[in-house]
């Protein structure tokens, strides 16, 4: 059995090595954004099925921001409705013959991980200015720093684990069953694997708009129920 | 015994081992969660919202369990 953990170059571009991940993760941003682009060229206010469909979509994940948050969700939704957008295609990529899940390998998950990692800096720093934001790392008292640190660290690398263990899991327990039973017995498990793509999808969404609103929520507030 | 065959050996225990916390710990949550939406049903969207982040959360350890059975298994620093 090959290593889940590294994957072969197809071919490399000059000095750079390009795998297949790369190449199927850049077809499904390109698949995107011009899905994108093309349905919200000629918006109306009498919305037409693809409009309408797109504005459920964009509703609910408005909603769900809103719910986790419990603020406006127009700065967080570019954010997390992308990975959110992105990961369902991607995690449930595995489906398609021939493809495969991005996400079942560490780069991209890792560089995921990366983009919340950033992102919380850039929305912390945006909402409550520079020296604000880093001194919510000295409280409650400096020594709780390295903590604080700490759980900067883990918790992207968390956020890169999970997903990568859940996708290439499942990947996993489907090659060993496909190589015990090859007919029909798979197929329940493939549409276990498009649920557990859809859940994984939504928790890394959750867990960027959680950890994006602890960081802009870091000037005292007063305190409100449901906080994490 | 090589060093490969310890090396499975520990990929199996942990695996095996590190399973067992996490699912008591899911069972747990799941029941807790049922019992408050079944008091409270106007909650249920918050509470399993919270559920399933705290399922990830729980779920995260046994995927480093994995993930060190992994690495034993495919990338190990001791075993060339």
């Amino acid at each position: 059995m090959s290593s889940p953990l590294v994957e072969a170059p197809l071919f490399t571009l000059g000095p750079v090595p390009i795998a297949g991940s790369v190449l199927t993760s850049f077809a499904i941003t390109a698949v995107l954004a011009t899905a994108s682009h093309l349905l919200t060229r000629r918006l109306s206010l009498h919305p037409g099925r693809a409009q309408a469909a797109l504005e459920l979509v964009v509703s609910t994940i408005d909603g769900q921001i809103r719910d986790v948050l419990r603020r406006d969700p127009a700065p967080y939704t570019p954010l997390v409705g992308t990975l959110f957008l992105y990961l369902i295609v991607a995690n449930d990529l595995e489906v398609v013959p021939l493809l495969h899940s991005p996400t079942a390998r560490l780069e991209t998950t890792m560089a995921l991980a990366l983009v919340v990692f950033f992102s919380v800096y850039v929305y912390g720093i945006r909402a409550n200015g520079l020296r604000r934001y880093l001194k919510h790392f000295v409280e409650p008292t400096p020594l709780l720093a390295p903590i604080h640190l700490l759980s900067e660290a883990t918790r992207t690398f968390a956020l890169m684990m999970r997903l990568l263990g859940n996708i290439m899991s499942h990947g996993l327990v489907l090659a060993i069953v496909v190589s015990l039973a090859g007919l029909l017995v798979p197929v329940p498990i493939m549409a276990f694997g498009l649920f557990i793509g859809v859940v994984q999808a939504y928790i890394f969404a959750v867990l960027a708009t959680v950890y994006v609103g602890a960081a802009v929520e870091t000037a005292p507030a007063p305190a409100r129920e449901g906080a994490t | 015994m090589t060093v490969q065959s310890w090396s499975i050996l520990g990929a199996v225990i942990a695996v095996s081992f590190g399973a067992i916390g996490p699912a008591f710990a899911e069972g747990r949550a799941i029941a807790s969660a049922m019992e408050a939406i079944a008091r409270q049903p106007e909650a249920g969207g918050t509470i399993s919202r919270t559920l399933f982040v705290g399922l990830a959360m729980i779920e995260a350890i046994a995927i480093y369990c994995l993930v060190i059975a992994l690495v034993l298994l495919f990338a190990n620093p001791f075993a060339h």
